[in-house]
């Protein structure tokens, strides 16, 4: 098994990969904000052309992009053809109990927009940012839940871990689980309680395995002076440039724009 | 006063057997004495279950003695606000090489103890450098460890310890997971820094060919030290050592046999240059 691919990070050098992940968080947070704020369709297209002007900067081929959103396909699916059919109004089209209103189809439309539009905004932050990174970025930001006795340092430690323990567990359950074959195991074929009750010798040494690991790497940690993110310096700590305030700026930006169109939008759409 | 100094060492822990009967209580090492110099190779044998992995930890204080002291460069590591000094003085090398690389960038798991010390960012990245450069992997900073052979990654390890700036290193059983280039990868560096950097090195192991460069061999079995000398001496003893569980190297043993019929051998031959030495 080769490199496992985490998250969906696409390396290309661009801008917005070299933005500081603090603001690539929180300018996702805005553009959703944005997203559910706007109203009309002059506000459509003012979102339209930010997500594509940020596509268009990340440099991620638009397949990338594209393949983001096939998880979501079925909820999107589904979504569209509730609203269609269950939005009360002027009637278009009735057959028995079915009926599709005028405004069924505009909020479908906006419901579908909105969703998609959502994921592939969201996943251009993913894939033009390490794991690493965002979860850098998350201790930082959540640094002000310390006060509340949220254990800030200690959840990002236990993400960047499990970040890197993914491959190689995903790498150790594929050799048991070809010794497990070797062995006549059956993981294929019969019926999907068969098949889920085959997981079992799977998934036993598998957990064996993740807790020697756990205790072993705890040992490691203690050996080498970690005691939690006190009086704990930084190797990489982030710091802002530039480029940094710049996108904060425009942020601003974009969130006073979509409370204008909040405010002067036609509700049509 | 050596730098490590164990007196009457002794360990114990329960241990719970799973048919619910009484708890038994197992002396893991008793009444272990020995004292290492500043910048002494010391190599501890022992076959497995012998305690000298239990011994390794108690060097970084990991475990804390039962009974007895142990002293790592003037510190009792018994005292508990002592503890961190305590590791960072001697760092410590584990056998499996997964298990013990926290970073997902080579350099970045090299700056972890660093980080844990309170060192300045500026200053992390000097040791960083400097610690990937004593052990010939800074060609290798920006890539995954899960990309790496094992051999580098035990190097890898080396230089996460090397970059806390310890005064001895203990490494137990380095080499036990790794094939044969890449246990030699692995003590080249390891003898390596104990002779240009004059770091104090011990050596935890059961393989018999490791300790031949050491400057001390300790023996142990079930908990205690039972032979200790230098490499020659020990090896000279070949009954006594198969009798403890070890297997001497292929060379010593055939110039063990040969000395028994009749051929005049000097003792402790270690290397296959020294045999050919001897018998031409």
């Amino acid at each position: 098994m080769g490199e496992v691919t985490l998250g969906q990070y696409y390396p290309t050098n661009s801008i917005l990969h070299k933005l500081d992940p603090r603001v690539k968080f929180v300018g996702t947070l805005t553009y959703i904000i944005s997203l559910f704020l706007i109203r009309g369709v002059a506000g459509w297209i003012f979102v339209t052309a930010v997500l594509a002007g940020l596509m268009f900067l990340s440099r991620v081929p638009f397949p990338y992009l594209i393949k983001s959103m096939r998880p979501i396909l079925f909820i999107l699916v589904i979504t569209v053809i509730f609203n269609l059919l269950l939005t009360p109004g002027t009637i278009v089209w009735k057959f028995w109990i079915f009926q599709i209103t005028k405004e069924g189809i505009r909020v479908a439309i906006q419901m579908a927009l909105r969703l998609s539009y959502l994921v592939m905004g969201s996943s251009l932050m993913t894939l033009t940012t390490t794991p690493n990174a965002l979860t850098d970025a998350m201790e930082r930001l959540f640094a002000f839940l310390k006060v509340v006795k949220v254990p800030v340092h200690e959840i990002s430690m236990m993400m960047s871990i499990a970040l890197r323990f993914i491959p190689i567990l995903m790498e150790e359950a594929d050799k048991i689980k070809k010794a497990q074959m070797a062995r006549g195991a059956d993981f294929e074929s019969g019926s999907f309680i068969r098949r889920m009750k085959a997981m079992i010798p799977l998934l036993v040494p598998l957990f064996v395995s993740a807790f020697r690991r756990a205790n072993d790497l705890a040992m490691a940690m203690e050996a080498r002076c970690y005691h939690g993110g006190d009086n704990r310096t930084q190797m990489k700590p982030l710091r802002y440039k530039g480029r940094d305030y710049v996108a904060y700026l425009l942020m601003a930006v974009m969130l006073t724009a979509s409370i204008l169109f909040r405010i002067f939008g036609k509700s049509a759409i | 006063m050596g730098i490590i100094r164990a007196s009457k060492l002794g360990f114990d822990y329960i241990k719970y057997h799973d048919d619910s009967e009484d708890p038994e209580k197992i002396n893991a090492i008793k009444g272990v004495d020995f004292d290492v110099e500043k910048g002494q190779f010391i190599a501890v044998l022992g076959h497995n279950g012998s305690g000298k992995s239990t011994l390794a930890k108690h060097i970084n204080a990991l475990l804390v003695p039962t009974r007895g002291t142990m002293y790592v460069d003037g510190v009792n590591t018994s005292e508990e606000e002592e503890l961190w000094k305590v590791r960072q003085k001697a760092g410590m090398v584990f056998q499996n090489p997964d298990n013990q690389i926290i970073g997902t960038v080579v350099e970045e798991d090299v700056g972890f103890g660093p980080e844990n010390l309170g060192v300045e960012t500026e200053d992390i990245w000097h040791r960083v450098d400097d610690a990937l450069a004593k052990v010939g992997m800074l060609g290798f900073r920006d890539r995954s460890p899960n990309r790496l052979s094992g051999g580098q990654k035990q190097r890898v390890a080396i230089a996460s310890v090397v970059a806390m700036h310890p005064e001895c290193i203990v490494l137990d059983e380095p080499t036990a997971m790794l094939d044969p280039n890449g246990r030699r990868e692995v003590l080249e560096c390891v003898r390596e820094l104990n002779q240009k950097e004059g770091i104090t090195v011990i050596l935890i192991t059961h393989y018999m060919e490791e300790v031949v460069f050491a400057d001390n061999v300790i023996v142990m079995d079930r908990g205690q030290i039972v032979m200790r000398g230098t490499p020659r001496a020990i090896f000279s003893r070949v009954d006594e050592l198969k009798h403890y569980g070890l297997a001497v190297p292929q060379v010593t043993e055939l110039a063990c046999e040969l000395k028994q019929s009749g051929v005049d051998l000097p003792d402790g031959i270690l290397t296959i240059d020294e045999l050919v030495e001897a018998l031409c």
